[in-house]
């Protein structure tokens, strides 16, 4: 079993790791982590715009958001790459790669959910911060932008990383609409042998375990030193914003 | 693409069929997967809470891959790998009672198990350990303490998690595609294939499982409500 495991490894380690990259569009480990960290990064200035709608006293801001949210929380990832794959190209008017379909999907789905880190974390202030920066002259922009947002954000970043690490995880869905990730290059393994199913699937499970328990361990121990550096300055409740951003955030 | 026309689906009798066998095969397998999550929580929390390390590593070892690992490829490992190193007799009887099925049931309640564990032993762990210890000095033993005066109020505690992780466990449920269940997911793309009305039956899937969520967050206010004591002492 484990002589079977290390031939695969030996023989694919290339196709698992970028696909048939030179030959072909890039694929395998690099696109997963590509992928990832792509949404994230389109999601996350959408997710603050999400969350100051949600918080915001408008009800025209306020409700499409909020359906928004509920929508994108009640409904399978699935169902939703399945709506952006017939609704991406039908949109732009072109043929679309499946990457891009993927990402679309991801930035909307995990945008959804960090506006609701977001909003935790913002709420977990308490109302003091923005009535003291009011009183300082701030507008209510100025004060988000140099008063909130900023310490929010910095008690976010843990939160931010295990979303990074469901993201990661998400991105294996693609697999249904032929994104030339890891997922996808494991199964092409597995169609090229045909016969250690159990152990091409084994690898695949032990490369996502290995990713994803790094960043999650990288995220407990941010936790940790800046719940400690929060309550040493401000007397915060980092405790409190830890835990509700915890809530918000573990999704499997 | 014609017209938009919900009615061609809903009134096709075939689709119709199709549709509602996806329903209850997405309740089946949601519903299976929660009871034999639930079922292991509780096994895996009180292997955690028994004397001696071997219990403690092995839960947290459990726990640590269910969370790290996504949820689609250990339902491949299940179906794809685990299925062929069976026993031929085993794996007659699977592929002849839905198989598929069963492989989402197992992967699903396997994973899940792992999240409903931790909610619950993050709801026990916030009881305080003065009430153990206040349970102790009354009289009750350990077993009786624990079911009378800790899980009530650690079971409460633990409420909001679980609802949100009951409400990913039915989403989940759509992955039973990828190995072939026949559930609502399952049923939209057949129908999709055959009718050609994309937008029409992926606006019915989706209103449906909006539906369901709703309901499953709804009845999870309602039952959070019912267990807060300041209501209970209220009514």
């Amino acid at each position: 079993m484990i002589n079977d495991i290390l031939a695969i490894i030996r023989d694919y380690w290339l196709l698992l790791l970028i696909g048939q990259f030179p030959n072909g569009p890039l694929g395998g480990l690099a696109n997963t982590l590509i992928l990832s960290a792509l949404s994230i990064a389109l999601a996350f200035p959408i997710s603050i715009l999400l969350a100051l709608a949600r918080l915001s006293k408008w009800p025209i801001l306020r409700w499409p958001v909020t359906v928004l949210v509920y929508v994108t929380r009640g409904v399978p990832l699935l169902m939703l790459i399945l709506w952006s794959y017939f609704l991406v190209p039908l949109l732009t008017g072109a043929d679309v790669p499946s990457f891009v379909t993927m990402l679309t999907t991801l930035v909307v789905y995990q945008g959804a959910f960090l506006s609701e880190v977001v909003r935790a974390g913002i709420v977990a202030l308490g109302h003091g911060q923005m009535e003291a920066a009011k009183a300082l002259g701030h507008s209510y922009f100025g004060a988000m932008r140099f008063v909130i947002l900023p310490q929010a954000l910095y008690n976010m970043i843990p939160s931010i990383l295990s979303t990074f690490v469901s993201t990661i995880k998400d991105t294996t869905l693609g697999y249904v609409i032929n994104v030339p990730d890891l997922t996808f290059a494991a199964s092409q393994v597995n169609n090229q042998l045909l016969t250690q199913p159990f152990q091409v699937f084994l690898i695949l499970a032990i490369v996502y375990y290995a990713i994803c328990w790094s960043l999650t361990h990288v995220a407990h121990r941010l936790e940790r030193r800046i719940a400690r550096r929060r309550a040493g300055l401000t007397g915060a409740r980092p405790a409190g914003v830890v835990a509700l951003a915890k809530i918000v955030s573990e999704q499997p | 693409m014609t017209g938009f026309d919900l009615s061609a689906i809903l009134t096709n009798p075939d689709y119709v069929a199709m549709l509602l066998h996806g329903i209850v095969m997405t309740f089946v397998i949601a519903i299976g997967s929660w009871l034999l999550a639930m079922t292991l929580a509780i096994l895996l929390l009180a292997l955690r809470f028994s004397p001696g390390r071997f219990g403690n590593s092995f839960v947290a070892g459990y726990v640590s891959y269910h969370r790290n690992v996504p949820t689609l490829v250990q339902l491949m490992l299940w179906y794809f790998g685990i299925f062929t190193l069976m026993p031929d007799w085993l794996a007659y009887w699977l592929a002849s009672h839905n198989a598929e099925a069963i492989f989402a049931v197992i992967g699903l309640g396997l994973c899940q198990a792992a999240y409903f564990s931790e909610d619950l032993r993050s709801g026990l762990r916030s009881v305080g350990p003065g009430q153990m210890e206040a349970a102790r000095a009354l009289g009750h033993g350990y077993i009786s303490a624990m079911r009378f005066v800790l899980m009530p109020q650690g079971v409460r505690n633990a409420l909001p998690p679980l609802i949100n992780h009951s409400v990913s466990l039915f989403k989940n449920s759509s992955l039973g595609i990828v190995i072939g269940a026949s559930e609502l997911t399952h049923a939209v793309k057949e129908i999709e294939n055959l009718s050609f009305q994309t937008f029409e039956i992926y606006l019915i899937g989706t209103v449906l499982y909006l539906f369901f969520s709703l309901l499953i967050m709804a009845g999870g206010a309602y039952v959070t409500m019912r267990a807060d004591p300041a209501w209970r002492a209220r009514a």
